[in-house]
């Protein structure tokens, strides 16, 4: 595929700024796009498959790209404020994860959403030991971590441990709960409100409602 | 009993539940470190198509309820550091589960 682009070529020395000033190399970084592996390969092959047959055009892979890579996990936050403000969302949400999505106008997602309350009592994290199910549709994409086998090996097995690296003490008196994602359900964790937030927007509670804190690896900001 | 139905529910919440000690070859769900371990209904989640069969493009049915099924840590990890009521909730399909 031709790649037009406005900025210079970096392979030579060229000025910069003003008239007059030295040149200088920039560093070189090899590029990272340059290995094709089997499923990549084969990716390829199928889209290309997909595309002659006219049963996909390449504007709607496209747009799917788009659409996932524009999924984020400011979805989630707003589920979480609107649960932190409204207990009658909080039931909701905890009974029927997917209509509680759509009661706020976001997608229902393709999985059955089990959503996990963090209590005075439990903390609550999430993990797919066999892969990296995620419910992508309220975070986007899962963080490489998520995907890691440190990770997954370890958050089943020494939850605590792992709490600790990221910075996340869970007191000893409370339960840890791992939710080991295997199969239909995703999983989203209702972090604890934070104290100090008494009479705050939902918009502004979402702010302190991180990726992490919706995965159980940590707890939502304190403002 | 037609292929298309889901088979029945055995097990309700708080049930006792054993997982099977198994180990077929396959795309399988059920993680090992679960296998043969003893834990309770926390819920059913519903009937869903055998991974195990659709994973290799199989109708995948009769459908297998499934459960979320919690365990104590310390029974699943000897030597687990932490609250004795520390749990881990997992899914397992009923073809995996057995009255404990």
């Amino acid at each position: 595929m031709a790649h037009d682009h406005d900025h210079h070529d970096h392979s030579h020395d060229h000025p910069h700024g003003e008239a007059g000033a030295k040149p200088h190399r920039h560093p070189i970084r090899a590029d990272q796009d340059d290995t094709i592996t089997s499923w990549r390969a084969m990716e390829i092959a199928v889209r290309g498959l997909l595309i002659d047959k006219g049963i996909l055009s390449a504007d709607e892979v496209r747009r799917q790209v788009e659409d996932m890579d524009n999924r984020t996990p400011l979805q989630g936050a707003r589920v979480v404020a609107r649960a932190w403000v409204d207990p009658a969302y909080r039931e909701l949400l905890l009974r029927d994860g997917n209509g509680a999505c759509e009661a706020i106008g976001l997608d229902r997602g393709p999985y059955k959403l089990v959503v996990v309350e963090n209590t005075d009592q439990v903390h609550n994290i999430v993990v797919c030991t066999l892969c990296s199910c995620y419910p992508r549709w309220l975070l986007g994409l899962p963080p490489d971590w998520y995907k890691s086998r440190n990770y997954r090996s370890r958050a089943i097995r020494q939850p605590r441990e792992v709490l600790r690296e990221f910075g996340t003490v869970v007191p000893d008196d409370l339960v840890v709960r791992v939710h080991d994602s295997t199969a239909d359900m995703r999983y989203l964790v209702l972090p604890k409100r934070p104290a100090g937030t008494d009479g705050w927007s939902e918009e502004k509670l979402a702010t302190l409602v991180s990726r992490d804190a919706m995965i159980g690896v940590a707890f939502a900001q304190q403002p | 009993m037609a292929s298309t139905e889901a088979m029945p529910a055995r097990f309700a919440p708080g049930d006792k539940v054993a997982v099977k000690a198994a180990f077929p070859i396959g795309h399988v769900r059920t993680p090992y470190y679960i296998r043969g371990k003893h834990g309770v209904i926390e819920r059913f989640c519903g009937t869903y198509g055998n991974p195990e069969e659709l994973a290799y493009a199989r109708p995948g049915l009769p459908r297998q309820p499934l459960y979320r099924v919690r365990f104590r840590q310390a029974e699943v990890w000897p030597g687990y550091h932490g609250n004795a009521a520390d749990t881990v909730d997992i899914e397992i399909y009923q073809h995996w589960l057995e009255p404990a």
